[in-house]
C-alpha cells in the first residue's frame, strides 16, 4: 500500500504544484490550506508524512507542529517543514518543535521528491 | 439633676478612652506604623485651639455682645492662609534645629541666649496661668450646674481642702503627667497625645453640633423660628447687628481681637506644640489650611442660636449664659444629652490642658531649672551619671506647678470673669512673642537685645494694663490706683495709659503692650551690634529653606574629644540612644565604628542640636561649651565660616550640574542607540517578509517548470494549466518588485513627486474609466457618484493620486462577490478639503482588522476568499495621501461591506510653498 501523504499550504498555486508532484511519486495524497484544516486531517486520518508550510493562517505550521506532536499516537507522523523565510532561527525552531526534516522554498522538486523517499524509506 | 457619682463615672470613662487612644497612637508609633501620619489628625489636633473657652465662653459671650465672639475665630481662618508660608518656615527650622518649645525658638535665633529662653518661659508661665484656670472655671462650674437642681444657687464655693475645684487640678495633672512625660525623646514628640487631642476634637465637636441642633430644632422650629422670635423681641435685636444697634461698629476692637487671634493660633505654646513639634510632614499644612478653618467654622454654626434660644426661653439676666449649653437640655429633661455636652466640654478642657502644660513643662524644665541647676556644683559639667531620670521629675513636677498657678488664680480672679475675658488676658500675653519670632524668621538684622527689651517691655505693660486690673477688680488689690493711677499721676491710669482714652481695656492693653514691644524690638536692634553667635543663627533661621543638610555652615571653632562629646550625650539621652545617634552619624559619614568619628565642628554641631532636643537650646549650649575647648567666634569669623560654606555649596551645584549633564548625555546616547537597535530590527523584519513574498512565487515557478522539464510526456492541456500559473507568478513577482521599490522610494522620501493643480473629478473619472473594462468582464458594478460643477483644485501628483484610486478600484473589485459585486464612488467637497470614498459591498472586515490592512503584507479575511496581492497597496496608498497632508482610512463592518476614504486637504499658503519649494528641489 502506498504512503499517505498531507500536503498543508496556504499558497493555492504552491499545493497543486506539490499534488501533482507527490501523486507522481505514487503517495495517496490530501490537502489541507490552513493550519487548523491540517489538525483536523490529522485527525480525521493519520497520514504517514506531512509536507507542513510554516507561514499559514489560523494555524502556522509551528503550532501544527507542536499540537500534532503534543498527541503520543502521532510520534510516528513524519514532518517534513517548508518555509519561504530561511532564517536559520525559523529551522531551529521547527526541528526543536518536532519537525523530523526542513526545507527552505524555493526548493528544487527533485531533491524533495527524494527526500520524502528517504523519510519514508527509514521509516519503513 | 444628675448626680454627681454619675458625673464623676462618665468623666472617668471618658479620660479612660482617652488612655486607650493615646495608648493605641504610642503603640503604632512604636511599630512603625504612625496613625498621626496623616494631615487629617494634623487637622484635628490644630483645634485643641477650640478649648472650654469656645464651647461654653462664645455662647455667652454671643448672649452679651451679639457677633462679638467671631474675630477670635476669624483670626486663625485668616491666619491658616498664611500658613503655608510662616507655619511652614517654622516647622523647618524647628526641625532642624531640633528645636522643641517657642522659648527655644525664640532664644536659639538670637544666638542661644538663656536670658532670652527664662524671660519667654516666664511670660509664658504667668501669661497661660488664667486661661488654665478658665478651663478649670468651666469643668468645676459644668459640674456644679449638672449636679445643683435647676433654679436654685449654686453651692458656695468651699473652703480650699474642701473645693472640688482643687481636685479637678490634680486629677489634670496627673492625667497630664502620665500623657506627657513617660518617655524623654529629643525631639518631643508625643503620638498617643495626639492621637487622644485629635480624638477630643471629634468629640467636642459632636458633642457641641448635637446641642446646637437640640436648641435649634429640639426647642424651636429650626433657625427661621429662633432668629425670628429673636428679631421680635426689642432686647434681643441689637445682638443680631454688627454695630451694636446706636453705637458704631468698633473697628478698632474687631481689628484687635482679630490680630490678636492670628498670633493666638501660631504662638500660643500648646498650638505651637501640635503644628510645629507634633508635625509629622510639612505638607499635612496644606490640607489642615482648609479643614482647621472648617472644622471652627462649623463649631461656631450653633453659637449664636445657642445664645438666642438661652436669652429667650430663660429670660434675660436669668441664667449664666456661659453655661446655656448645659442648663438648656437640663431644663427640657434631656440629662443624658447635657451629660453628653458635659463630656464634649470636659473634653475641650482637658485637651487644652493636656498640651498646654506638657508644652509649658518642657519649656520650665529645659529654660528656666536646667541652666540654674546645670551652673551648680553636684550637676557640673564633670560630673557622671544618667540625668534623664531627673529631666522627667522636673517636667512632672512644672506640669502641678502650672495647673496649682491656674488654680490660684481661678480662686483669686475667676469669679469676676466671664470666661472669654479671662482667655483674652493670655492672648495678649502670648501676642507678645510675635514681634521677636516673627522678626526672628524673616528679618536678620533682629538681635537678642532688641527681643529681650520688646519682650521685656510688652510683658510689663500687659501686667500693669491686664493682669493687674484683673486682679483689682476681683477685689484682691486696692482699686484706688486704677482710678487716680500709680502715685496718683493720671497718666498712669493701667486702663488709661498715657491718656488713651475711648478703647476697651483689651485693645488698650494690646496697643500699648505691642507698640512697645515692636518700638523696642526695631529700635534697640538698629542701634546695638549683635554677636557673632547672634548674627550665625539669625542667618541660619532667615535662610533655612535654602540651605540642604550637606552644605550648612557650621559656626563653631575649638578642639573637643570624642569620649567627652559621647559622655555628655550618654548622660542627658541615656546610653542606649547615644548608641544608636553616633552609630547612625558613623554610617552618615561611611565609617563603620563610631570610634572613627572625627571630633571636629560638624560632630560638635550635631551632638548639641540632639541635646538641645532633650534640654533646650541654651542649655544645650552650655553644656556642650563646658566639655570642650571653644575660641570665641567673632564676627569676621562668621563672615568667613558662611563665605566657605556658600562656596562649598557653589561648587557642589556646579558638581551636581556637570553629573546631571552626563547622566543625560549618556541617557540620550542609550536611546538613540535603542532607536538605531529598532530600526535594525524594522529593517530586519521588512526583509525577511519581502523574501518571504519574493519566494512564494519562485517556489510555483520552479516547481512547476521543474516538474514540465522532467516529464516530457505532460498532457497539453495540464502543461498549459500549469504554463499559466507560471505566468502568473511572473507576473505577482514583477508587480512585487515594483512595489517594494516604490515603497522604498517613498520612504526614503527619494520618490519623484510631479506636483500641479488637480482636479479630483477628473483624475477619479479617469481611474473609473480605465478599470471598468475589468469590471464589466468580471460582472461587477462600479458607479462614480460626482458631481456636475468643477471643484476647486487640489494641489497633488495627479499620476500617484490615479495609483491611489486604481489600488482602491482593484482592491475592492476583488473582495466583492462574484458575480454580483457592486462598487460605489463618492467625491465629496468642503472648504478645507476633499474626500473620496469607495464603497464596496463585499464580506467587510472585523473591527481588529482594520488598522492592518494598511500594514505591509498583510491582507485580511480568510485565506478562502484572499485573492491574489502583494499586501503593499494598501500601505503605499496610504503614503502617498499622507504625503500630500491627507489621510486615508476605513469604515466597515463585518458583513457589512467595506468603505475606504481618503481625504485631501487644500492647503494653506505657506503649506503650499513648502510643497512646491519641495517639487523644485
Amino acid at each position: 500500500m502506498s504512503a499517505k501523504v498531507l500536503i498543508a499550504d496556504d499558497e493555492q498555486n504552491i499545493l497543486i504544484s506539490l499534488e501533482f508532484l507527490m501523486k507522481r511519486e505514487g503517495y495517496q495524497v490530501r490537502v489541507a490550506h490552513d493550519g487548523q484544516e491540517a489538525v483536523d486531517a490529522v485527525a480525521q486520518e493519520k497520514p504517514h508524512l506531512m509536507l507542513l508550510d510554516a507561514m499559514m493562517p489560523k494555524k502556522t505550521g509551528f503550532e501544527v507542529c507542536q499540537e500534532i506532536r503534543s498527541n503520543p499516537d502521532n510520534a510516528d507522523i513524519i514532518i517534513l517543514m517548508l518555509t519561504a523565510k530561511g532564517r536559520d532561527t525559523d529551522m531551529a525552531k521547527g526541528m526543536a518543535l518536532g519537525a523530523n526534516a526542513y526545507m527552505v522554498k524555493p526548493f528544487s522538486t527533485k531533491e524533495l521528491a527524494q527526500k520524502v523517499r528517504e523519510l519514508l524509506g527509514a521509516a519503513a | 439633676m444628675i448626680s454627681s457619682s454619675l458625673v464623676i463615672a462618665a468623666s472617668f470613662l471618658y479620660v479612660l478612652i482617652l488612655f486607650a487612644v493615646a495608648w493605641f497612637g504610642d503603640k503604632r508609633a512604636a511599630e512603625g506604623r504612625s496613625i498621626i501620619a496623616s494631615p487629617w489628625v494634623y487637622a484635628l489636633s490644630m483645634a485643641v485651639y477650640c478649648t472650654a473657652w469656645t464651647y461654653f465662653g462664645s455662647v455667652g459671650r454671643a448672649a452679651n455682645t451679639g457677633l462679638w465672639f467671631l474675630p477670635i475665630y476669624l483670626g486663625p481662618m485668616l491666619a491658616m492662609i498664611l500658613a503655608w508660608l510662616v507655619l511652614r518656615k517654622m516647622i523647618r527650622i524647628a526641625k532642624t534645629y531640633r528645636i522643641t518649645s517657642i522659648a527655644d525658638f525664640i532664644s536659639s535665633r538670637y544666638g542661644k541666649s538663656r536670658t532670652l529662653a527664662s524671660l519667654v518661659t516666664l511670660i509664658t508661665v504667668v501669661g497661660i496661668v488664667p486661661y488654665i484656670a478658665l478651663q478649670l472655671k468651666a469643668i468645676s462650674s459644668g459640674y456644679a450646674m449638672l449636679t445643683t437642681p435647676l433654679g436654685q444657687p449654686r453651692p458656695e464655693m468651699g473652703l480650699w481642702l474642701g473645693d472640688s475645684t482643687l481636685y479637678i487640678a490634680l486629677a489634670l495633672a496627673g492625667f497630664t503627667i502620665i500623657f506627657g512625660t513617660r518617655h524623654l525623646d529629643t525631639t518631643e514628640r508625643h503620638e498617643g497625645m495626639v492621637a487622644a487631642i485629635a480624638f477630643e476634637s471629634i468629640v467636642k465637636l459632636v458633642a457641641f453640633l448635637a446641642v446646637g441642633i437640640f436648641v435649634v430644632y429640639g426647642v424651636f422650629n429650626g433657625m427661621g423660628d429662633l432668629f425670628a422670635q429673636a428679631l421680635a423681641d426689642e432686647t434681643l435685636k441689637p445682638l443680631l447687628l454688627v454695630g451694636q444697634g446706636a453705637q458704631e461698629f468698633a473697628y478698632p476692637q474687631w481689628f484687635a481681637l482679630i490680630v490678636l487671634a492670628m498670633l493666638s493660633v501660631i504662638f500660643l505654646p500648646r498650638q505651637f506644640q501640635v503644628m510645629v513639634v507634633e508635625n509629622v510632614d510639612e505638607r499635612h499644612i496644606k490640607r489642615a489650611s482648609w479643614v482647621f478653618p472648617l472644622y471652627l467654622l462649623l463649631i461656631n454654626v450653633f453659637v449664636l442660636p445657642i445664645a438666642l434660644g438661652g436669652l429667650l426661653f430663660f429670660g434675660q439676666g436669668q441664667a449664666d449664659p456661659d453655661y446655656f449649653v448645659l442648663s438648656l437640655p437640663l431644663a427640657h429633661g434631656y440629662e443624658w444629652l447635657a451629660l453628653f455636652v458635659f463630656v464634649g466640654g470636659l473634653s475641650a478642657a482637658t485637651g487644652m490642658v493636656i498640651v498646654e502644660a506638657i508644652a509649658v513643662s518642657t519649656m520650665v524644665c529645659n529654660d528656666l531649672v536646667m541652666p540654674f541647676l546645670l551652673r551648680t556644683e553636684r550637676f557640673g559639667s564633670r560630673s557622671s551619671g544618667d540625668l534623664t531620670g531627673l529631666l522627667l521629675m522636673i517636667r512632672r513636677v512644672a506640669i502641678l506647678g502650672i495647673l496649682l498657678l491656674g488654680y490660684l488664680y481661678f480662686r483669686m480672679a475667676g469669679e469676676a470673669y466671664a470666661l472669654v475675658s479671662i482667655g483674652l488676658i493670655s492672648f495678649a500675653a502670648v501676642a507678645q512673642f510675635a514681634p521677636a519670632m516673627l522678626g526672628g524668621m524673616y528679618w536678620k538684622v533682629g538681635n537678642r537685645q532688641g527681643a529681650l527689651v520688646g519682650l521685656a517691655l510688652g510683658f510689663a505693660l500687659w501686667i500693669y494694663t491686664l493682669l493687674l486690673p484683673s486682679l483689682v477688680k476681683s477685689g484682691w488689690i486696692d482699686s484706688g490706683f486704677m482710678d487716680a493711677g500709680l502715685f496718683g499721676l493720671a497718666w498712669l491710669r493701667p486702663e488709661q495709659l498715657f491718656g488713651l482714652e475711648g478703647l476697651d481695656n483689651l485693645t488698650h492693653a494690646l496697643f500699648w503692650s505691642l507698640f512697645a514691644n515692636i518700638s523696642a524690638y526695631i529700635l534697640v536692634s538698629l542701634w546695638s551690634r549683635p554677636e557673632a553667635r547672634e548674627a550665625s543663627q539669625a542667618l541660619l533661621f532667615v535662610d533655612v529653606f535654602e540651605r540642604t543638610a550637606s552644605s550648612y555652615p557650621v559656626f563653631w571653632q575649638g578642639r573637643a574629644k570624642l569620649a567627652d562629646l559621647r559622655n555628655l550625650t550618654e548622660r542627658f539621652l541615656g546610653v542606649d540612644k547615644a548608641e544608636r545617634l553616633f552609630t547612625d552619624y558613623a554610617q552618615r559619614l561611611g565609617l563603620s565604628q563610631t570610634k572613627d568619628i572625627p571630633a571636629n565642628a560638624q560632630l560638635v554641631q550635631y551632638v548639641e542640636t540632639q541635646l538641645a532636643g532633650a534640654i533646650g537650646t541654651g542649655s544645650a549650649r552650655m553644656m556642650v561649651a563646658s566639655v570642650v575647648e571653644e575660641e570665641q567666634l567673632d564676627l569676621d569669623d562668621v563672615m568667613r565660616i558662611l563665605e566657605e560654606a556658600s562656596q562649598l555649596r557653589a561648587y557642589s551645584k556646579a558638581l551636581e550640574e556637570k553629573s546631571l549633564s552626563l547622566e543625560k548625555a549618556t541617557s540620550e546616547l542609550r536611546a538613540a542607540n535603542e532607536q538605531l537597535k529598532s530600526l535594525g530590527k524594522l529593517k530586519d523584519d521588512f526583509m525577511s517578509s519581502v523574501t518571504h513574498e519574493l519566494r512564494t512565487p519562485l517556489t510555483s515557478i520552479r516547481a512547476f517548470t521543474e516538474m514540465m522539464i522532467d516529464d516530457d510526456e505532460m498532457e497539453t492541456e495540464q502543461r498549459r494549466q500549469f504554463l499559466e500559473i507560471v505566468v502568473g507568478e511572473a507576473e505577482r513577482l514583477g508587480r512585487l518588485v515594483n512595489q517594494v521599490l516604490d515603497m522604498a522610494k517613498i520612504e526614503a522620501g527619494h520618490a519623484e513627486w510631479h506636483n500641479s493643480d488637480v482636479d479630483i473629478q477628473t483624475v477619479v473619472r479617469q481611474a473609473v474609466n480605465s478599470i471598468s473594462g475589468t469590471y464589466l468582464e468580471n460582472g461587477l458594478s462600479l458607479t462614480l457618484h460626482d458631481h456636475n460643477e468643477s471643484i476647486a483644485p487640489i494641489r497633488a501628483d495627479p499620476d500617484r493620486l490615479m495609483q491611489v484610486m486604481l489600488n482602491l478600484l482593484s482592491n475592492a473589485a476583488k473582495f466583492v462577490p462574484h458575480p454580483g459585486g457592486k462598487v460605489d464612488v463618492y467625491i465629496s467637497d468642503a472648504a478645507d478639503g476633499v474626500t473620496v470614498a469607495v464603497q464596496d459591498n463585499g464580506k467587510g472586515i472585523a473591527k481588529h482588522e482594520q488598522e492592518q490592512v494598511f500594514e505591509k503584507f498583510r491582507q485580511a479575511g480568510e485565506f478562502s476568499d484572499r485573492p491574489q496581492g502583494t499586501g503593499l497597496g494598501l500601505p503605499i496608498s496610504r503614503q502617498i495621501i499622507e504625503h500630500f497632508g491627507g489621510r486615508m482610512w476605513l469604515e466597515s463592518e463585518l458583513g457589512a461591506g467595506a468603505r475606504f476614504n481618503f481625504f485631501l486637504p487644500r492647503l494653506n499658503e505657506s503649506q503650499r510653498l513648502e510643497l512646491i519649494e519641495e517639487e523644485h528641489a
